[in-house]
């Protein structure tokens, strides 16, 4: 019964949509055959050429009736599922409707375009309409006015003795410039790269000059966050097995063959896959050199004995699958820092590269047929 | 290197000399003295007699001198340890628990009873040749006559000229094998030939025979010469030794290598393309009459092999998997000396014996986790740090 009514009110979705309003763009609505196209849109599709959408070819009343419907809807939908509607989050509609359709009101459906940029006499409401990039323009006269202002101060300062050189600097640690891509998505419009390399340009400079920190939060707001990467990975904690001695298993999997380790502390050295000796299974040195790498990298070369299964794949897959899991068994042996030192010398990503299939109308992945010239 | 520990005591005198005391020179020449003696002992033995070895030499290096290289092993030992003996100028063998078990017995055993079979086995890569050239070693030391089949294997594959016998019908001959081996055994046993008389007077030719009490000597001519009849000499040779081993005079010495080709296959085809048996070859049959432990005064002393084996799987090692129902059967009852990887013992001395003779050059190898690394990848097997170890 919820489903069958889940099913009616994901259609009432499907008609309407909702939007955020910016300063002066507006989401459009586009009508329901590219609707039902743009809800199974990739991320890279969406994001798309904004600016060659052209501005909008709908009124704001018909937008502000839509996003009530919406809501009314979303009402509708918390009584049906029991639930408070005041409390009925995004999530909770994704859950109730249908999980095939995911739908999200607000930009991550309908992309920002650009409204209308003239009134009705026809006369550009913006005073660089006529550049043909009036955000970007003035984006960079706003900059460079706030350079000029705080040159300004310094000038005050100067003036009353009280210029220093060692003042508070913004902090850039940890965190990137926009990308170009990133840039364009904000200002909705299309940026050249010579155009992204000055406003870096400018906008380092803003940084540089000494009484800058002024802007700090301008400026933060064009940078994004670096997350250490290392923090991500998730280390098991160790487990002990009656005697005291710690272990601890991982897997592994490299193109089509898996692996499961177990790392054994206080150990001789030995090293078992399958009930073999890792010197009988693997004939060739490559193979035995892969398995090496990680303990010898951690200078834990002796200290362990090593239980593994592996099965599918060929030598190499079947070595590297084994490689990557007693890297991650190795890191709840690690201290601290020695986890990104792994990182980093590539023990701990997996491997994507897999046989790529064979395409028709051609001999093999790549390779084509004979070409004839007649 | 003595020129360069003369300039360090120099220096050392030198400086003694500016500090002007005569005492502190002498004690410092004393010193320098024993450390290289030190080092030297840990893998390195002088004792070059096998009859003297003892568990005291175990995982030490002795000696072979170039004259035993030449006459006991000019064709008994492994292809690699040649190249090594080559490179280093020196043969040296490491003493180990096997070859000191199986020379302990021959110490003690009863000649005047049949021959005991010793069976050398264990995984690829062992040390089993070593091992059993080890042996033969001593009993060439001890004046036994060394009758030394360096790898039955390749009596039953590859051969190019397989010529039907001319004393038997059923038989074949391999001309170029056994006429090769003939000349090997002349090497390591000239003085022995000139001794022992044949038995038996052996027609090879219309007009070419050997007469009775002929020393064995014109008999290895024989076969050397004509290699066509070379076959039959190898077994009337045999036969010939067999009989008189166990009269005392000499002690004899069977020594095979990778001796479950004798009950394995072949892969050897008749000019019809039908598979040869392993009956129908003089060699392989004359060399099974010779493992029959129904003659006196001497030993058998085998070693067996996957290496060259045929159509056997590789990680196949023991008796019973190698030789077979049959092979188990006329070998039975045996000394079964299992060979196994160094112990960490051994593997130090080899690793000493490496950097004493300059062959690991990369900088890494000097470090502890060098040598970590080493153990890891040779997983203490001696032939796979070898070539670990070896150029590329």
């Amino acid at each position: 019964m919820a489903a069958s009514r889940a099913a009616v009110v994901g259609s009432l979705f499907w008609k309407c949509g909702s939007c955020s309003t910016g300063t002066f763009l507006i989401c459009t609505n586009v009508n329901t055959q590219l609707l039902s196209r743009q809800i199974c849109a990739t991320p890279a599709m969406r994001r798309k050429n904004l600016a060659a959408a052209g501005p909008q070819k709908f009124t704001e009343e018909f937008i502000k009736k839509q996003v009530e419907e919406f809501n009314i809807g979303k009402r509708h939908l918390a009584n049906m599922m029991d639930e408070d509607p005041q409390t009925f989050t995004q999530e909770d509609i994704d859950v109730s409707i249908r999980p095939r359709r995911k739908h999200h009101p607000g930009d991550q459906v309908f992309p920002r375009q650009t409204a209308v940029q003239w009134g009705e006499d026809g006369r550009p409401f913006h005073y660089l309409f006529y550049t043909g990039k009036q955000s970007y323009y003035s984006l960079m006269h706003d900059m460079f006015s706030k350079i000029l202002a705080v040159e300004k101060y310094q000038d005050r300062l100067r003036s009353k003795n009280l210029f220093s050189l060692d003042t508070k600097q913004i902090s850039l640690a940890g965190s990137r410039w926009l990308l170009k891509e990133e840039l364009e998505e904000s200002l909705v419009e299309n940026i050249s790269d010579h155009d992204f390399a000055r406003f870096i340009q400018l906008i380092e400079r803003l940084v540089a000059l000494p009484y800058g920190a002024a802007e700090e939060e301008f400026v933060l707001g064009y940078r994004r966050q670096l997350e250490v990467q290392s923090s991500k990975q998730e280390i098991q904690p160790l487990q002990y097995d009656q005697k005291g001695v710690a272990y601890s298993t991982a897997d592994g999997r490299r193109k089509m063959s898996t692996a499961s380790v177990t790392l054994k502390d206080s150990g001789s050295g030995k090293f078992t896959i399958n009930g073999m000796d890792q010197l009988h299974y693997f004939p060739v040195l490559q193979d035995r050199e892969q398995l090496l790498f990680p303990l010898h990298f951690a200078r834990m070369l002796g200290r362990f004995d090593v239980d593994s299964s592996v099965t599918g794949g060929g030598r190499s897959a079947q070595a590297g699958a084994l490689r990557l899991a007693i890297s991650r068994a190795l890191l709840s042996f690690l201290p601290e820092g020695q986890v990104e030192d792994m990182r980093q010398a590539g023990l701990l990503t997996p491997d994507p590269r897999v046989k790529e299939r064979k395409k028709p109308g051609q001999e093999g992945a790549r390779k084509k047929f004979t070409w004839k010239k007649r | 290197m003595s020129l360069h520990r003369l300039t360090l005591r120099m220096l050392r005198m030198v400086r003694s000399v500016h500090s002007g005391s005569g005492l502190q020179l002498q004690a410092v020449a004393m010193e320098t003295e024993p450390h290289p003696a030190k080092n030297l002992s840990v893998f390195r033995t002088t004792e070059a007699d096998p009859a003297r070895h003892s568990e005291q030499h175990a995982a030490q290096y002795y000696t072979l001198s170039p004259t035993h290289l030449r006459t006991v092993f000019p064709h008994g030992l492994p292809p690699r340890f040649q190249m090594q003996v080559k490179t280093f100028n020196e043969g040296c063998v490491m003493v180990r628990p096997p070859a000191l078990e199986i020379i302990s017995h021959l110490k003690k055993a009863d000649y005047s009873k049949p021959a005991l079979h010793y069976l050398l086995y264990g995984a690829t890569g062992c040390g089993k040749t070593m091992s059993l050239c080890h042996v033969l070693h001593y009993c060439s030391t001890q004046g036994w006559l060394v009758l030394h089949i360096p790898d039955a294997h390749l009596w039953v594959k590859n051969c190019k000229e397989l010529l039907p016998s001319s004393s038997r019908p059923s038989r074949f001959d391999q001309p170029v094998q056994a006429s090769q081996w003939l000349q090997n055994f002349k090497v390591t046993n000239d003085h022995f030939l000139s001794k022992i008389k044949t038995t038996r007077r052996y027609v090879w030719t219309k007009r070419e025979r050997t007469e009775e009490g002929r020393p064995l000597a014109e008999l290895v001519e024989q076969g050397v010469n004509r290699v066509k009849s070379s076959s039959d000499v190898v077994g009337a040779l045999l036969r010939e030794l067999r009989l008189q081993a166990g009269q005392g005079d000499f002690r004899l010495a069977v020594a095979v290598d990778g001796v479950n080709a004798a009950w394995g296959k072949t892969s050897l085809k008749k000019e019809d393309k039908s598979a040869v048996l392993l009956e129908e070859l003089t060699l392989i049959h004359n060399m099974r009459k010779m493992l029959n432990n129904d003659w006196c005064g001497g030993a058998i002393i085998t070693a067996l092999s996957q290496t060259g084996s045929l159509y056997t799987s590789r990680l196949s090692y023991l008796p019973q998997e190698l030789l077979g129902q049959e092979g188990f059967d006329k070998m039975d009852p045996f000394v079964p000396v299992p060979v196994s990887n160094y112990t960490e013992k051994e593997f130090e001395s080899c690793y000493l014996y490496y950097m004493d003779r300059n062959w690991l050059q990369h900088p890494n190898s000097r470090t502890e986790e060098g040598k970590k690394e080493l153990i890891f990848l040779s997983s203490l097997n001696p032939s796979i740090l070898e070539r670990l170890c070896a150029s590329l």
